[in-house]
């Protein structure tokens, strides 16, 4: 349109130009956006029920360690991280499961047969065989799991921080 | 409103005398082929933005880089979309700055007084080759691995000094986490700041000496 009185040559080039410019800056820019928040976006999938085995094969009144490793993926790579739990049978159908960790400071506790009690290395932290504080600087009870049986096989559900 | 802001920053900044001296020069009749020079600088920002993006996942050792580049390609959203302009805008970019060197050669314009130009054009046609091997071997496959195993090899062929060459740029006598490395430092940081420098020179002597014509019988 070289004699068009609405518009010159010139301008229709310009806003051609800008229109262009502005579609390729979007479909590059928007998916740069997803690109940069991609990992912040993805759900790790942090809960899950983990199978103890047979409940039969626990003795009774005798806290017993549980250990286990789940693995976690961050992009590319893998970190495995262990897991150790205290499997208390109460009666033939009855089970507690109480976290390894001491609530002072993560260090992990030992069942002691001597003094029947769960005491923590670090800082002589003591509990008692259902968790409960004996003595020590630590602030709350052993953590204890939330369990269910199916078929006589014990499971904990594990939430992952 | 605008008038008035863009009046403000044009008295501080002279964005009207430099859009003059920049982009309202005068110019030849000329065709299509002159436009390829635009289009690798256009080439080579795309590739900064790309390459600066892909850094953000990437990570230039052996234990990490293919599995980095997977996770890229399958897992980060639209990590196949930018990995995919930077992959084929590279092949893109030598294609290009290659056929803009063919126009300049056959127009004849690298003569006098544009022989600077010229020069800093070979700079930046190898600078870009450059680029293409150093980039070639990031994917850390067995592809990236043998051409450059051949590549670093090809040197070696030169009489008296060709093995130091070769184990210059592989970083020792083998293919290492060295090689890897080096040719990651060259391909984002030194080559880039070549190029950017060398494209800074070639564009103000554009700008000082303009363009040439195509020849015609006078010539």
């Amino acid at each position: 349109m070289p004699n068009s009185p609405k518009m010159t040559r010139r301008q229709f080039v310009t806003v051609i130009g800008a229109g262009l410019s502005a579609i390729m800056g979007t479909i590059v820019g928007l998916p740069a956006i997803g690109y940069l928040l991609s990992p912040a976006l993805e759900k790790q999938k942090g809960e899950s029920w983990i199978p103890l085995g047979a409940l039969e094969k626990y003795p009774l009144n005798q806290p017993t360690l549980f250990t286990f490793t789940r693995a976690k993926k961050h992009g590319w790579e893998k970190t495995v991280t262990s897991y150790g739990v205290f499997v208390l049978r109460t009666s033939e159908t009855q089970v507690r499961v109480f976290s390894n960790v001491c609530t002072h400071l993560s260090c992990r506790v030992n069942w002691k047969e001597e003094v029947q009690e769960y005491v923590c290395p670090c800082h002589d932290g003591h509990f008692a065989i259902d968790g409960a504080i004996v003595s020590g600087p630590q602030p709350r009870p052993l953590d204890e799991y939330q369990t269910k049986i199916e078929d006589g096989n014990l499971f904990i559900f594990l939430k992952e921080a | 409103m605008f008038q008035r802001l863009f009046q403000w920053l044009d008295e501080r900044l002279g964005l009207t005398s430099i859009h003059d001296v920049v982009l309202d020069r005068k110019v030849p009749k000329v065709n299509w082929w002159f436009t390829l020079g635009s289009a690798s600088l256009f080439l080579f920002l795309l590739q900064g933005v790309t390459g600066i993006f892909l850094t953000v996942y990437y990570v230039p050792s052996p234990d990490h880089a293919y599995d980095s580049v997977q996770y890229i390609m399958n897992e980060v959203r639209f990590g196949w979309l930018i990995r995919g302009i930077h992959h084929w805008g590279a092949t893109l970019m030598v294609l290009v700055v290659f056929i803009h060197m063919l126009r300049t050669f056959f127009y004849a314009a690298y003569k006098y007084p544009r022989e600077l130009t010229w020069l800093s054009g070979v700079v930046l046609l190898l600078a870009t080759l450059g680029m293409g091997f150093t980039g070639y071997l990031l994917p850390w496959n067995q592809r990236a691995y043998w051409a450059t195993t051949v590549g670093t090899e090809i040197p070696g062929t030169i009489p008296l000094i060709g093995p130091f060459v070769t184990s210059v740029l592989r970083g020792g006598a083998d293919l290492s986490a060295l090689t890897l490395a080096r040719f990651f430092a060259v391909h984002i940081w030194f080559l880039p700041a070549v190029i950017a420098a060398t494209i800074g020179l070639h564009l103000y002597l554009v700008i000082r000496l303009g363009i040439s014509h195509i020849p015609d019988e006078n010539d």
